[in-house]
């Protein structure tokens, strides 16, 4: 299979955006490299900048391992990524508000309406009500591949909770710290203005002048509590948690040691069923009583809205380059990923007959949990999916297995390409916008395609570098 | 500030003092038992930790006999105690995690960095890393915190629950460990001037674990006896580890937090200060020295409940 390195063209020579990262690289003395990558670790450890895996009893925080050799997109190639992410989030964004009042695009038959309506992520609570500005993903977080020819393809979008920007953040400023030299011999564009942008499409999402912003956490035991805390605190609001919050007379407010005082906008990193346990799971701890009843009231925004899920599911992916056609009648600026649908019995038939070459996906599963890629897997592994396949079709999603570009990497054995994708977040306010980058992500196993931090993944900075 | 962000700060704080008053309970333990004493190898002196703090219940359930090395791991790393001074830095560090977020991050990575030492600490044991080295150490951790926080952290609410966290804890501690070194004194104390050799190695060994030895030697000029140790530990108010300095910045800081609902918190404080502002050493003698500082402990105790209540709990 071809693959595209994101370094070496296909003669193997450097390519011009990464020629004078080349030549330093060249340069300095493989030990100093060594040494600069454990500094890395040891001031990483030492910040807390950690997750947690669900399922580890213990808790235990683990790194995220970072790679010191940055990934890196010239100028003029990332102003078609930014163009076609603004378009690709404002049609979703569009979709939203569509589905949840007049249901053109069902009407005018380009999405089958079961696709939509008996999806989970659809929330009939959100039905006719207006959001200020018609806007649902304040956030989302676009997950972007290279294939071997060099194209980038959507490979989801993320419009509930979308995590990882802390670390893009971090990696910036971990290679700004280890290496400064890198960043005076040549010009890579800035992102540590990402929370102030953030904190203003927060603001803009409410009708008051100057809303009381708050980050809403499940706690210091979920994996991105660190990012959590770290949002919070670049852009001077407060952490809360559930409980630190309680609605009265349709009215949130928050628990200060001043007394009550009122929230307007709760950026909220917690899932849509533990929200609110007067509407959706009763069991839900980490949630407010009746903050759905104040939402409805329109007394409090809550980024993202409820009921996004519905526009992220992998179900849904198909359509997205219809909606963008459908509703800006623009042509897509960013191809999605061909993809079969395995509800679909002729797509069925084609992906059991095709198992050990694709990639199989939950339709409403995240982190990299259950799903297959073909070729990595066993053929006990294939033959176990193949029965999931079977008795709940409807559930999967099938892809070809794109060859992931790759970027020189770390490794144990020296400097080896490894798989990578690239994540922006794109925030939607009085403006859809996004910093220059992302968060790469890099799979550090050799051939692995699984970038996921749950799956042994790392983390490279992105550097967006001007001609 | 939230409710839960500052009771997240304060007992940060208190367990950080707390981490700091146990090495120094220790400490004071440990050097007075390598002194040639009863005959008993000093299990007498190491024992005192355990009882200040009320483990010793627990450590006899555990482990039955009084034995060195078992009382010191119990005390300081044992992971199973939960009032070992591992313990105690576990919910310090824990605390700041729930608040990283109000906490600059040159407090953050101080504490964390501790953290992670003392799990080294741990799994290398006490006998290789040293008692003595161990104490120090922790007392340096609890150091550099203090100083990251008055260096870097706005003088906000956060600082000032921060503060109370420390002197509510402090005034406790001090109270106790003049406590338990006059209850061992046994009947030597009857008499305040009291200045047997062995009377002299231990009010020493108190003020050097609170730091306020080259305080006493400045102020009275003499060998530390009772009265003396008490007055300079009970109600000097310049001594930092004092009961009277512990309660006058308290009432400072209540006096300084935004929000009426501290009154309870305020009054107690403010009348708690007062009150030792115009006691003499003589009225605490006749009184009697430990009904004295029972007494003490437990409105020290009633002034934290009251803080609980007015700020940390608040609806």
């Amino acid at each position: 299979m071809k693959m595209y390195d994101e370094m070496y063209d296909e003669h193997g020579d450097c390519r011009p955006h990464y020629r004078a990262f080349a030549e330093w690289l060249a340069q300095t003395p493989k030990e100093l490299l060594a040494q600069r990558q454990r500094e890395a670790d040891l001031l990483f450890h030492r910040a807390g900048i950690t997750f947690t895996l669900y399922g580890d009893k213990q808790g235990t925080e683990r790194l995220i391992p970072f790679d010191t050799i940055p990934r890196s997109i010239p100028a003029r190639e990332w102003r078609t990524i930014e163009a076609g992410c603004i378009q690709r989030v404002q049609a979703l964004n569009l979709f939203l508000a569509d589905i949840y009042h007049e249901q053109r695009i069902l009407k005018a038959g380009v999405i089958p309406p079961e696709q939509v309506l008996a999806n989970e992520g659809y929330q009939l609570a959100m039905s006719g009500l207006d959001l200020h500005r018609g806007i649902y993903a304040h956030i989302a977080g676009v997950d972007l591949v290279r294939d071997g020819d060099g194209t980038f393809y959507v490979l989801e979008d993320n419009l509930r909770t979308p995590s990882g920007v802390s670390y893009m953040l971090e990696d910036r400023k971990m290679m700004m710290r280890l290496f400064p030299e890198l960043f005076a011999s040549q010009r890579i564009a800035p992102i540590g203005h990402y929370p102030n942008l953030l904190l203003e499409a927060l603001k803009s999402s409410s009708p008051l002048d100057n809303p009381s912003v708050v980050v809403l956490t499940p706690g210091r035991f979920n994996s991105a509590y660190f990012e959590h805390a770290f949002l919070a605190r670049e852009m001077g609001v407060e952490l809360v948690e559930g409980a630190d919050l309680f609605v009265r007379d349709e009215r949130v407010f928050m628990r200060t040691t001043a007394g009550a005082k009122p929230v307007d906008v709760i950026y909220r990193r917690l899932d849509d069923a533990f929200l609110d346990p007067l509407a959706f799971n009763p069991d839900s701890m980490l949630g407010v009583p009746g903050l759905l009843a104040a939402y409805r009231s329109g007394n409090v925004v809550l980024a993202n809205a409820i009921g996004t899920g519905v526009a992220d599911d992998k179900s849904i992916y198909p359509y997205v380059t219809d909606m963008i056609r459908f509703y800006l009648d623009e042509e897509p600026i960013l191809q999605n990923v061909p993809t079969w649908q395995c509800r679909k019995p002729q797509d069925l038939s084609h992906v059991l007959a095709h198992l050990p070459e694709l990639v199989v996906k939950e339709t409403q599963g995240s982190g990299g949990y259950g799903m297959l890629v073909g070729p990595a897997a066993s053929q006990a592994e294939i033959e176990s999916f193949r029965e999931r396949l079977k008795a709940r079709p409807e559930a999967y999603i099938a892809q070809p297995t794109l060859s992931l570009s790759t970027c020189p990497t770390f490794v144990e054995s020296g400097i080896a390409p490894r798989h990578i994708d690239l994540r922006p977040f794109v925030l939607s306010g009085r403006e859809t916008r996004l910093v220059p980058g992302g968060l790469t992500r890099v799979a550090l196993r050799e051939g692995s395609l699984v970038v996921n931090s749950s799956q042994g993944g790392g983390t490279k900075d992105t550097w967006i570098v001007e001609d | 500030m939230l409710s839960r962000t500052a009771a997240d700060l304060y007992w940060m704080s208190r367990y950080m003092e707390r981490a700091e008053n146990l090495a120094r309970m220790l400490d004071v333990s440990y050097s007075l038992s390598l002194m040639p004493q009863d005959g008993r190898d000093g299990l007498d002196e190491l024992a005192m930790p355990l009882l200040i703090t009320g483990t010793m219940e627990d450590y006899r359930a555990r482990h039955g006999e009084l034995d060195a090395k078992r009382m010191l791991h119990f005390f300081a790393l044992d992971e199973s105690n939960v009032a070992s001074l591992y313990n105690c830095m576990a919910a310090a560090r824990s605390n700041a995690h729930a608040v990283r977020g109000r906490i600059t991050s040159d407090m953050w990575e101080n504490l964390n960095a501790f953290w992670l030492e003392m799990r080294d600490i741990a799994a290398q044991g006490l006998d290789r890393y040293g008692i003595s080295r161990f104490c120090e150490w922790v007392k340096q951790c609890s150091h550099l915190f203090r100083g990251a926080t008055v260096g870097t952290l706005m003088r906000s609410d956060a600082y000032r629950f921060i503060r109370l966290g420390t002197f509510v804890e402090r005034a406790d501690n001090t109270l106790r460990l003049l406590d338990a070194r006059y209850e061992l004194l046994g009947e030597d104390s009857d008499d305040p001037n009291d200045a047997s050799a062995r009377a002299y190695y231990q009010w020493s060994a108190l003020l050097r674990a609170l730091s306020a030895f080259e305080a006493f030697a400045e102020i009275y000029r003499g060998s530390p006896r009772a009265g003396k140790v008490a007055e300079l530990l009970l109600l000097n108010p310049e001594v930092p580890r004092s009961l009277r300095a512990c309660l006058t910045e308290l009432q400072q800081i209540l006096a300084s937090l935004t929000g009426d609902n501290g009154r309870p918190a305020q009054r107690l404080a403010a009348e708690l200060e007062a009150g030792l502002r115009y006691t003499s050493i003589d009225e605490v003698l006749e009184t009697g020295m430990h009904a004295w500082i029972a007494e003490h402990i437990e409105r020290v105790n009633q002034l934290g409940h009251a803080i609980q209540q007015s700020y940390l709990e608040v609806a």
